[in-house]
């Protein structure tokens, strides 16, 4: 039953050194800054899950949280490169990343397979492609109705969840709406689940595609207006473009990153 | 994305990005559905739909179906694509339901690295473990090129891109020539064309191996070939692509205004 906490209590509370832990949204409602306060905390050795890892991810793996990365697509959108994976992958810097690497589909398969509680998703996925030869995680499956020969990935089931939603209500329910992603996927797939909110709401209104995640199946509500930045909240911001480019810049250089880092961790002792 | 590579062909009054831009546009048939990949391909669906194609459904991997964005989008979550979109699914939805089943005409795609038989990287220039680019990876693209009835690509034509070689194939094109996609039980038909900033290419009917079918404006044969890192298969009469007009031209310049 989702508790009301604060964000460092939240993080404190449910993500630990060696965890996997999967921050979903698909461009829109990404948990930027539930991302940031795992940084400020210094969590170390974590798999990070997650479809399209990037500024959020970048940040992180630079800072040295992560160990593993389970993927589909690790890009800045619409900007470039996520500078920060790349030197953790052609470089070491500041640490190997080992990593696990698939399509959106099957992604999006494992999702639906971890929320099901079921042990794999099929798919007619990565085909003739070079993926197999590199992912452990794609296999293959025969239809035992007709034969056929399917592709066969593992239920993603993270030890820690979590998403940025625009509401709660007193009772720790969530609603989110518009571009709804994995999250709801992700949130049912993980052992914890974490939610960051724009705001607390007496009474939930009926929004189009809107999405309601039950309070008994969310572990902890955390109240950070645009925890989403420089994503979006559909109807409470707009995605800061702008941010996005600027980050080029600082993730290029591990200089400037060093810079933003130090700046960062400096927040949390005020 | 960049507005050109550079000065258009001496004497016209657009760029070759602008040149490829609208080629591509034309590539679509009004009334087809199409997944749509971010950038390039974006907004040349966009202009297609504002030019000869006002019927035509654009589908984006964040779960928006027909989409009629006022703005070219500037990820493939931004707003202006749910908020006027007939429907919003979610993303196990979007690539199960309506790619994998076989819902979608055209799949319209850009690459880093394209082959002689128009399979596509996205993945890594060099060896996979120590790459010597980590580039992006397969996001919606190797579904999209197996599973879309047909496939258009659009990408800068340059020996770094045309390669004879890939180190990683990220979506399937015509495998390794005729009969690949029939023995792998691809149900989509693979690559149609390639557009590039220089010319059209099409996998030829028997080999299945892209061959030069036009040439924008301005650009000679070998300037092609230079630009293709292998010995590059030429159609028997080479067309040349039609300028763009005053009116694709505003409304492509119009488009990145807005």
């Amino acid at each position: 039953m989702a508790e009301i906490l604060d964000l460092p209590e939240a993080i404190a509370r449910h993500v630990h050194d060696g965890d996997t832990v999967a921050l979903e949204g698909f461009t829109h409602l990404i948990p930027f800054a539930a991302g940031r306060e795992i940084i400020r905390q210094g969590r170390r050795d974590l798999t990070l899950v997650r479809m399209t890892p990037d500024v959020i991810y970048d940040q992180m793996i630079g800072a040295g949280c992560a160990r593993k990365l389970v993927f589909s697509w690790g890009g800045n959108p619409g900007v470039g490169s996520l500078h920060r994976m790349r030197d953790a992958v052609e470089n070491d810097w500041p640490a190997p990343l080992e990593l696990e690497e698939h399509s959106h589909a099957g992604m999006a398969e494992r999702w639906r397979a971890g929320a099901a509680g079921l042990p794999f998703g099929v798919l007619r996925g990565y085909v003739g492609t070079s993926l197999a030869e590199h992912t452990a995680t794609i296999a293959t499956v025969a239809c035992p109705f007709t034969g056929e020969v399917l592709t066969a990935v593992p239920a993603l089931q993270p030890d820690v969840g979590i998403i940025h939603a625009q509401q709660a209500d007193r009772d720790g329910n969530v609603m989110l709406w518009g571009i709804s992603g994995v999250q709801k996927e992700c949130v049912l797939a993980s052992t914890r689940a974490i939610v960051t909110v724009e705001e607390v709401v007496d009474e939930f209104e009926p929004h189009v595609n809107g999405v309601v995640l039950p309070a008994w199946v969310i572990d902890a509500v955390t109240v950070v207006p645009g925890g989403a930045h420089p994503s979006y909240a559909h109807d409470y911001s707009e995605r800061d473009n702008a941010a996005y480019e600027a980050w080029d810049e600082v993730g290029r250089d591990r200089e400037a990153f060093g810079r933003w880092l130090a700046d960062l961790m400096g927040a949390s002792v005020s | 994305m960049s507005r050109a590579r550079g000065p258009g062909r001496p004497g016209t009054e657009y760029t070759a990005d602008e040149m490829m831009t609208v080629a591509a546009a034309r590539a679509l048939t009004d009334g087809t559905v199409c997944f749509v990949g971010i950038g390039l391909p974006s907004t040349a669906a966009n202009l297609a739909r504002r030019m000869h194609a006002p019927s035509a459904v654009l589908i984006y991997e964040s779960g928006c179906i027909g989409s009629r964005p006022t703005r070219l989008p500037a990820s493939i979550g931004d707003g202006v694509l749910s908020e006027t979109a007939d429907a919003v699914v979610g993303v196990p939805e979007i690539f199960s339901y309506w790619l994998q089943a076989g819902r979608i005409d055209v799949g319209f795609l850009g690459a880093a690295q394209i082959d002689r038989h128009a399979n596509l990287n996205t993945t890594v220039v060099g060896s996979y473990e120590h790459p010597k680019v980590r580039l992006p990876g397969a996001g919606g693209a190797p579904e999209i090129a197996a599973s879309c009835g047909e496939v258009i690509v659009t990408l800068r034509h340059s020996r770094r891109a045309f390669v004879d070689r890939l180190d990683f194939i990220t979506s399937l094109g015509h495998g390794d020539g005729p009969g690949h996609r029939e023995r792998l039980g691809l149900r989509g038909r693979g690559p149609r064309v390639v557009i590039t900033d220089l010319g059209v290419l099409e996998p030829d009917a028997a080999t299945r191996e892209l061959t030069l079918v036009s040439l924008h404006p301005g650009v000679t044969e070998g300037d092609v070939r230079e630009a293709t890192g292998w010995d590059l298969a030429v159609a028997d009469e080479v067309a040349v692509t039609s300028p763009p007009t005053p009116e694709e031209l505003a409304l492509l310049r119009e488009l990145h205004a807005a």
